[in-house]
């Protein structure tokens, strides 16, 4: 047996060796003093971790073309680590916080274990491991989604998410079995030369797509969504709103180009629909909601109708600025739900009416959500509207301005529901129990550091882009 | 040369330093600090001009356009980009030094001048900002970096001017300046866009390189009201450069402007940003030459006037920074004409050199009677002639470095002033007679009203002072020292064989016959000057009597700001902004009204489909794969 085969896995080496040393760590030090150095360990291994996935292994693929590794891999692991990364820094005060029913080591460990599925199915080269990663990756989320297993609310998103994913997984793994029963093969390389436009491979290829679509939420798969984002921990929604999101889009992305790219006509125009439906719907809900965590949910499902412009047209550009249109969500999205974590944490409370006149008890985190929401509108100088703009303008480029009209108009209309959490922040008056200024810990102020730094640079330094560029496919 | 980024970037980290720290450091701290950061930039302007003009710059005996620095930022097409870079020429390295120079000085002045302000830390950061934003645009590698910079610049000027923002003319004319020059810049970004929309590029070295061939070949034609492509173009790039530099008609927000600090009257609208349009102009003398040379014509004219309109005007100001404001619109004229009487290469672009060299001269002398002013301000606590007079036994150092500036401007040997205005006369007299005649009565002109304001506040009737006027402290008066040294060697440089329109150095010389002539009427206006103003009398009043009529309108500044006013309020806003705006309440709002009702209806509408049941989301979910399905076999 070769061992370089496992030298080229060492990102996923690296994890696990995280994994491990978390769940002994937790398992031999749960009750005892030495527990307080366990999130410090936690992040720092993960912080070494994630620096050290930027030093980039040569191209590859081992055992037998299951596992594919190269520039683009690695960049997309390290985006899921740098946001994985702020989700340990935001969740620790929460899991301090909590009553002694819960285990703070485990949620580090089990997201360490989602996270490890999502690197799997990024690396992939065969159906059989995809399927085995996207597993990995859900079935421990459903546990962070039930993770305040005293809570009713907490509870019922832990159970919606898992039915729904083992039915979503149900139908994928159907799509599966007509794509292997058309073509003799699991292995993308295989598959891609085989597959051709037949009832059976359309069939297979739509199941296949619904049940990354779940993961996406795209419209009309994502009725899940704010039921779960709702009524998990705060850190948790934030997990699934942007790092279990980006995972999926980025094997979508990775399977439409290396796999599917012979069916480019059925999946442009259903990808098309899609997209429409789901800017227009997660629009539409948005404006209406007041839990500000719902809200987000609604947000995010738009953002990922953004996502897909740049997708479906499976363009060069359209391909980088997804990637970078996902970087910069990443830190918009994270700093929000920095600032709703101290908020809950301080208040208890998750409707937006919680945020009236938050600038005046606590300017710095009412600043901090203000860019995050201008970034997720797209404002300049943000992130946010560079990164709307390389999609539009990549769309542009194929010539699809309708849908760039449509995009723009509800990019408009965003600004309005994201406006609202603005103007309660700073226009309405603070409730009157809402006077003591709000602390947060050194940890979530770093994440909110970190994000803010994300979104500023990420948009004005053109070298970040032009490093996804310069990746390509 | 990379280094020359860092002349750069260290007055915006002093701006960011300087404006997020501004609660918790002391104000005298913040600008000693933003004082610090200058120099170094001024240092290294410094090292940059040596660099440049004596080892690296030359490459066959012309002196090249170098990219010191570039970094594309965002990229449209192959060969649309806008880079943010360094671009180092004659003219630019040239602009580094002068504005590091004066920048510096009135960095130190304010030290002094702005003692005990309220918002001084935040003072020091706008300097370091502005500082930063004229550096930007001089060294700019493309037009659409320049236009970013020339924005910052505007901005900061706006901040600064209004700087006393408790007083509600600081206020007005800050908004005054900013409505003007942007307006005039909207002409601006409408010329780049023409320009890169037919050349395909911003870059300033594709677009002036083989005398602008590019644009030659690609805008002579698609003439719209008959004019072509690129007489568009120019035309509207100069209406910005006339905002900025404060051209007839769009000159009137420059006196308004004195309402600033005086130091910043110094930097901003004396030596620095006033002069970036006539920089624009120079950067893109080329394109004007070989594909516009009508522009020129026109930038001429209006150049000639404005000078002489402006000179009229200062004669009969009391505000002695709006003497000095009417003087610098004078002097910038001064500039463009020679500008517009220049053609490319050797002799026939003397009037190019000759605006350069009086920009690098002005630039020095111009800041001196500001700051000058600003100490006689700083004595007696107020701007108007009358309330001061034989300052000279209070101030002697204010007075000499003042006079030293004032012999400059009118224009008399050994003084900087002198050759570059020479050199302008003689540009004008090769090339239009008539150009010359106007601009040699405004040089008799400048004499006249420039000793006027010196006499009315040195010499003449002695005012009672409250308190004795005293001479300003030494951070006040040292830059003066420095600039009025400045003032009397700057002139010896052999300005042409440094700055020329092609790049090749040639010798200009002095042509005796117009330089005596133009000694002459300098000296003629102030002995007239000196006639009526020295000793207090009657004389002035007199003179005036004899003219009222003329001294009136004058002194109204010719009712440029009424005509304005009657443009914009009565016809402009009653016959196009009001039906737009029905259109835009009526119609625009209405259909968006709509818009935003059915949007809400609809959201209401399908809100119930989120029931929270898993077992309807299953089945939707069953139902759209089953949908999709058939849709695609059916497409």
């Amino acid at each position: 047996m070769d061992f370089s085969n496992f030298l080229m896995m060492h990102q996923e080496l690296g994890l696990l060796a995280i994994f491990l040393i978390l769940i002994v760590f937790d398992i031999f030090a749960g009750e005892t003093p030495v527990m307080k150095w366990f999130r410090p360990l936690a992040v720092f291994l993960l912080a070494v971790h994630t620096v050290a996935g930027f030093f980039v292994v040569e191209d590859g693929t081992a055992f037998g073309g299951m596992y594919v590794t190269n520039d683009l891999t690695v960049l997309m692991k390290n985006i899921l680590n740098i946001g994985t990364l702020v989700v340990f820094l935001q969740a620790g005060e929460w899991l301090r916080k909590e009553d002694k029913g819960i285990r703070e080591g485990e949620f580090y460990v089990i997201t360490a274990a989602t996270l490890f599925g999502m690197y799997l199915m990024i690396s992939a080269g065969n159906f059989m491991l995809l399927y085995i990663g996207i597993e990995t990756a859900s079935l421990p989320a459903a546990c962070l989604a039930a993770y305040k297993k005293h809570q009713e609310k907490s509870a019922e998103a832990g159970a919606k998410y898992i039915l729904m994913t083992a039915f979503s997984s149900g139908i994928m793994m159907f799509g599966l079995s007509y794509l292997y029963g058309a073509t003799g093969t699991m292995y993308f390389e295989d598959m891609q030369s085989l597959i051709t436009m037949t009832p059976m491979t359309v069939l297979g290829f739509v199941f296949f797509f619904a049940g990354l679509a779940f993961k996406i939420s795209l419209v009309p798969f994502h009725m899940w969504a704010p039921d779960v984002y709702e009524g998990s921990p705060t850190p948790t929604t934030a997990y699934l709103s942007v790092v279990s999101k980006a995972a999926a889009v980025f094997v979508l992305m990775l399977t439409l180009h290396h796999v599917f790219g012979g069916m480019e006509k059925v999946w442009y125009y259903l990808m098309w629909v899609i997209t429409v439906v789901t800017i227009v719907v997660g629009n539409l809900f948005a404006i209406r909601q007041n839990d500000i965590k719902r809200f987000f949910a609604y947000s995010s499902i738009s953002q990922a109708g953004y996502i897909m412009l740049g997708v479906l047209h499976g363009s060069e550009m359209g391909l980088s600025a997804t990637v970078y249109f996902i970087l910069v969500y990443l830190f918009s999205n994270l700093a929000a739900f920095g600032v709703i974590t101290s908020v809950e944490n301080r208040t208890g409370r998750t409707e937006i009416a919680a945020y009236n006149g938050l600038y005046k008890t606590n300017p710095k985190l009412a600043l901090v959500m203000m860019l995050a929401v201008f970034s997720l509108a797209g404002i300049p100088p943000l992130g946010g509207f560079f990164s709307k703009f390389f999609i539009f303008a990549s769309a542009a480029e194929q010539g699809d301005y309708i849908l760039v009209f449509i995009a723009t108009v509800n990019t408009v209309i965003s600004l309005y529901y994201y406006l609202r959490i603005v103007k309660a922040m700073f226009i309405n008056e603070p409730a009157a129990d809402m006077g003591e200024v709000m602390r947060t810990d050194v940890y979530n102020k770093a994440s909110l550091v970190l994000c803010v730094a994300g979104m500023l640079l990420v948009g004005v330094v053109s070298g970040v882009y032009d490093y996804i560029d310069a990746i390509g496919f | 040369m990379g280094f020359t980024v860092y002349i750069i970037l260290v007055p915006i980290v002093m701006f960011l330093f300087l404006s997020l720290g501004s609660k918790w450091l002391k104000p005298r701290t913040a600008g000693i600090i933003g004082t610090a950061g200058m120099a170094v930039s001024t240092l290294l302007s410094y090292f940059t001009a040596y660099r440049y003009f004596f080892v690296e710059g030359q490459q066959n005996g012309v002196y090249a356009k170098i990219t010191a620095f570039t970094a594309e930022w965002l990229r449209f097409g192959d060969k649309l980009h806008i880079d943010m870079g360094v671009l180092l020429d004659p003219i630019s390295v040239m602009m580094l030094v002068v504005i590091t120079t004066v920048s510096l000085m009135v960095h130190l002045y304010s030290l002094g001048y702005m003692k005990g302000e309220v918002g001084f830390q935040r003072y020091f950061g706008l300097l370091s900002l502005f500082s930063f934003s004229m550096l930007g645009l001089v060294v700019a590698t493309n037009i659409f970096q320049m236009y970013i910079f020339w924005e910052l610049v505007g901005a900061s000027s706006y901040l600064l001017i209004g700087f006393y923002y408790t007083k509600p003319t600081a206020v007005a004319a800050s908004k005054k300046a900013f409505i003007v020059t942007r307006f005039a810049d909207l002409g601006f970004l409408i010329g780049i866009l023409i320009l890169s929309f037919n050349t395909g590029t911003f870059d300033f070295g594709l677009l002036t390189a083989d005398n602008a061939s590019l644009a030659v070949t690609t805008m002579s034609g698609g003439s719209f009201l008959g004019l072509s492509a690129a007489t568009w173009a120019m035309s509207l790039l100069f209406m910005g450069a006339a905002g900025k530099s404060a051209m007839f008609p769009l000159h009137i927000w420059l006196p308004d402007a004195m309402e600033g600090p005086t130091p910043v009257s110094a930097l901003i609208h004396a030596a620095t940003m006033v002069v970036a349009g006539v920089f624009l102009v120079a950067r893109m003398f080329p394109l004007y030459v070989f594909a516009a040379p009508d522009v020129l014509t026109l930038i001429t004219y209006v150049g000639a006037f404005t000078a002489l309109f402006a000179a009229v005007i200062a004669i009969t100001q009391t505000d002695i920074k709006r003497v000095l404001a009417f003087s610098t619109i004078s002097q910038i004229a001064y500039m463009m004409v020679a500008l517009g009487v220049s053609g490319m290469g050797g002799h026939a672009g003397e009037g190019y050199t000759a605006s350069m060299f009086h920009l690098f001269t002005h630039a020095f002398f111009k800041a001196l009677l500001f700051l000058g002013a600003g100490a006689v301000i700083h004595a007696v606590h107020s701007n108007e002639m009358e309330n001061m007079g034989g300052l000279r036994k209070y101030m002697p150092v204010t007075h000499i470095t003042f006079l030293i500036a004032c012999l400059a401007i009118s224009g008399i040997p050994p003084f900087s002033g002198f050759f570059s205005k020479d050199e302008i006369l003689s540009a004008a007299f090769q090339h239009d007679k008539f150009i010359f005649a106007v601009l040699w009565v405004v040089a008799g002109l400048t004499a006249f009203y420039m000793f006027r304001l010196y006499y009315r506040i040195f010499w003449g009737a002695e005012r009672r002072y409250d308190k004795h006027p005293h001479e300003a402290p030494a951070v006040m008066y040292v830059p003066l020292i420095v600039l009025a040294a400045l003032t009397c060697v700057c002139g010896m440089l052999p300005f042409s064989k440094f700055v020329s329109s092609d790049g090749a150095p040639f010798s200009a010389g002095i042509n005796w016959g117009i330089a005596s002539a133009s000694v002459l009427v300098g000296i003629a206006g102030i002995a007239v000057a000196t006639w009526f103003y020295k000793k207090a009398s009657d004389r002035p009043a007199r003179a005036a009597a004899k003219w009222a009529g003329f001294w009136d309108a004058a002194s109204h500044k010719f009712y440029m700001d009424e005509v304005w006013q009657f443009v914009t309020k009565k016809i402009i806003f009653r016959c196009v902004s009001r039906p737009i705006a029905w259109f835009d309440r009526h119609v625009i709002d209405g259909t968006m009204n709509a818009l935003g009702t059915m949007t809400e209806k609809a959201s209401e509408t399908i809100e119930p489909v989120q029931s929270g049941k898993v077992q309807t989301y299953a089945l939707v979910f069953v139902f759209s794969v089953l949908i999709i399905t058939v849709g695609v076999f059916l497409l």
